[in-house]
């Protein structure tokens, strides 16, 4: 007997196959439930008042990170009117279904997406759902972990399943190298800019090839972070030494990966997926977005190519300008996307010693995670950054969207290293450009959209 | 949950590519933990001019009088977009609308348009455009959209269109299977103990 060769992501789906519907779905067994307080205390309160008990609280897990405070000594007050709700009524919510919480000032306290692979809650081979687009990131340790609703979180609670049509497959390889001074940031951007913010469209990404075997387990989370901007289900990249070691260690991790279940998942040669794209990691260079939406993002040596009128208008910039040199009010380096330590780390590199341009009214640096905090304190890039203008706050989501209290002056256009430039995302008519932490840097200390390796050392 | 057969509507176009649920819910409006209280703040950046005062924009589709108790609404490329906010879909649905017509959905709002009694609907984009503040008859159990005596047909899978077409509570449903999925869980426990080990404090 002949066993078809599989994808990565058929394995995991096989192997958490617990039965179908009467409507063809599939019962998908889920490993791992993670919550935040925005929407968190919501699935939880409305399961309660449904009088349906967590089935497993042990695999449940909940953090404070989207409307806490990111100034240092924060308690459970917000700038956000209101938004100390959201933290004591997800507190009281949490304790009650007893699932494990990280807490406002909890030493393992951080943004969900960064957290969930430093404390080896996510691991290869496993399914974990968050009411939370960007969950997504966390398929670069090998797991199928995607984005729910409150709605679909209050089943997998319930239930430990959930019903899913079975989605598309699609394979990204990077294939080469990528040049100095490019990020897997601008893989990511390059890849919505190419194919389009709906280009990945209810499929599953397997991000694959040279240049994503040679990321770091954080660069390949940077990658899979922005897989919703693809408008993908998920992403994920076969787990490979690099991630077992990254791993052990971890509190919920195993001790050891040395079961060979571990090593069954990969992709089988000769598996096919619904579609396949390939791109010449060489031929990426620095991006940042240029207009409303991730798919409007550019080469920082190019100029603005024509989009959407209303596109254009929100941001101020024309067809054919040059982006380049464009001044800048504000700089944000923080998100589940770009605020790791390595991030932090090579943005600090180009900060040393520099100071930001005296035209910058506002400038933050928000670490992913109190574990990242602690870890750049000791290393003293705390010091690096507030010696070259920017704020370092404590961890949380901050400004990577406008939760109703703080934000930048109105209209500000900032610079940032997050991953979504909508309209209004970071407070009303702010004018957002997504780009790596090194662009950050390097576009704080000019004061305009900078080159990054103009700069490097 | 409300069962979804037939919906007769005026169609509301919002024909934009890639409209994000920040705009259809900004994160400031979602001011409680619950699910209500959302309709006012729907499209808030775009609808109001002034959005603290609740200023309509009349420019706005929402706002023109045609459009008045529509419960149909018509969308571009990769609609939802963006923040997985359930909120998005009960301000929706608060404000009256059963059905959304785009030329594609993002996945998550997708998901949660169907555990909350919205038909999501995908037709090609010139058919969108045509139905354009149009009477329409959308009937789910023979998967049509009639405008005037234009029929455009739509597939949905089967369990979606189940649990719309019956107005299912997914969760009830699933209960009971758990014969089933203790079954599994056991073996599943033997098989990857490291799954369950816990929490270790
Ligand atoms: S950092 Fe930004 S994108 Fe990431 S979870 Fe928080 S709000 Fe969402």
């Amino acid at each position: 007997m002949t066993i078809s060769p599989k994808t990565l992501f058929e394995k995991i789906w096989y192997a958490h196959h617990v039965g179908q519907t009467a409507g063809g779905a599939h019962l998908i067994a889920i490993d791992r439930v993670f919550l935040h307080e925005r929407t968190g205390a919501a699935a939880l309160k409305s399961l309660a008042a449904s009088g349906r008990p967590v089935r497993d609280p042990a695999r449940v897990f909940a953090v404070m990170d989207h409307i806490v405070d990111t100034r240092i000594g924060r308690g459970d007050g917000t700038l956000m009117q209101g938004g100390s709700a959201f933290i004591t009524e997800t507190r009281a919510a949490a304790h009650e279904a007893g699932i494990t919480l990280f807490d406002v000032n909890d030493p393992d306290q951080g943004i969900t997406h960064v957290i969930s692979p430093e404390l080896g809650i996510v691991l290869p081979g496993a399914t974990l759902v968050a009411p939370d687009s960007h969950t997504c990131t966390q398929g670069a340790l090998g797991a199928f972990a995607w984005g729910i609703g409150s709605s679909e979180a209050e089943h997998a609670m319930a239930t430990g399943v959930l019903r899913l049509d079975r989605p598309k497959t699609m394979r990204v390889t990077f294939t080469g190298t990528l040049a100095p001074g490019v990020t897997p940031k601008d893989m990511a951007l390059h890849l919505l800019a190419t194919h389009g913010a709906g280009g990945g469209a209810g499929h599953v990404v397997e991000f694959a090839g040279e240049a994503v075997s040679a990321l770091d387990i954080e660069g390949r989370m940077t990658l899979c972070n922005m897989a919703t901007e693809f408008s993908a289900m998920t992403a994920i990249i076969a787990p490979d030494e690099q991630t077992f070691a990254y791993l052990v260690g971890r509190r919920h991790a195993p001790a050891a990966f040395n079961d060979p279940y571990w090593a069954t998942l990969t992709t089988d040669d000769g598996a096919t997926f619904d579609y396949e794209i390939v791109i010449d990691a060489a031929t990426i260079a620095p991006m940042v977005s240029w207009g409303t939406s991730p798919e409007h993002s550019m080469a920082i040596t190019a100029t603005v190519p024509q989009g959407p009128e209303r596109a254009h208008a929100y941001i101020g910039l024309d067809a054919g300008q040059k982006l380049a040199g464009t001044p800048i009010d504000a700089a944000f380096i923080g998100s589940c996307t770009n605020a790791r330590l390595s991030d932090l780390r090579r943005a600090a590199d180009l900060l040393r010693g520099r100071h930001i341009a005296p035209t910058i009214r506002k400038a933050l640096v928000v670490p992913g995670s109190s574990a990242v905090k602690r870890a750049a304190e000791a290393e003293g890039l705390d010091k690096v950054f507030t010696d070259a203008g920017f704020e370092w706050r404590a961890s949380g989501c901050s400004l990577c969207f406008f939760a109703g209290g703080e934000s930048f002056t109105e209209g500000a256009r900032t610079i940032s290293s997050t991953n979504r430039n909508f309209e209004g995302r970071q407070g009303p008519g702010i004018r957002t450009h997504i780009a790596s932490p090194e662009t950050v840097a390097a576009s704080a200390i000019a004061g305009a959209i900078a080159d990054p390796r103009d700069f490097a050392r | 949950m409300t069962p979804f057969t037939t919906l007769h509507s005026t169609a509301v176009p919002l024909l934009r590519d890639n409209v994000d649920t920040d705009a259809i819910i900004p994160s400031r409006e979602m001011k409680t933990t619950g699910r209500t209280g959302l309709a006012d703040g729907l499209f808030a950046p775009w609808r109001y001019t002034d959005v603290a005062a609740r200023v309509p924009d009349p420019a706005f589709p929402l706002n023109q009088p045609e459009a008045k108790g529509a419960q149909i609404l018509l969308g571009g490329a990769n609609f939802g977009c963006g923040s997985s906010r359930e909120h998005a879909v009960w301000a929706l649905a608060e404000y009256g609308i059963r059905c959304v017509i785009a030329e594609s959905f993002a996945p998550i709002f997708r998901a949660n348009c169907i555990r909350n009694d919205i038909l999501p609907v995908t037709l090609d984009r010139a058919a969108v455009e045509s139905l354009a503040w149009q009477s329409l008859d959308v009937d789910l159990t023979t998967q049509t959209v009639r405008c005037g005596n234009q029929t455009h047909t739509f597939t949905i899978e089967d369990e979606p269109r189940l649990m719309l077409l019956e107005g299912l509570d997914a969760i009830a449903l699933t209960l009971k299977s758990l014969p089933e999925i203790d079954a599994w869980t056991a073996a599943d426990r033997a098989r990857r103990p490291w799954i369950y080990a816990g929490n270790p404090a």
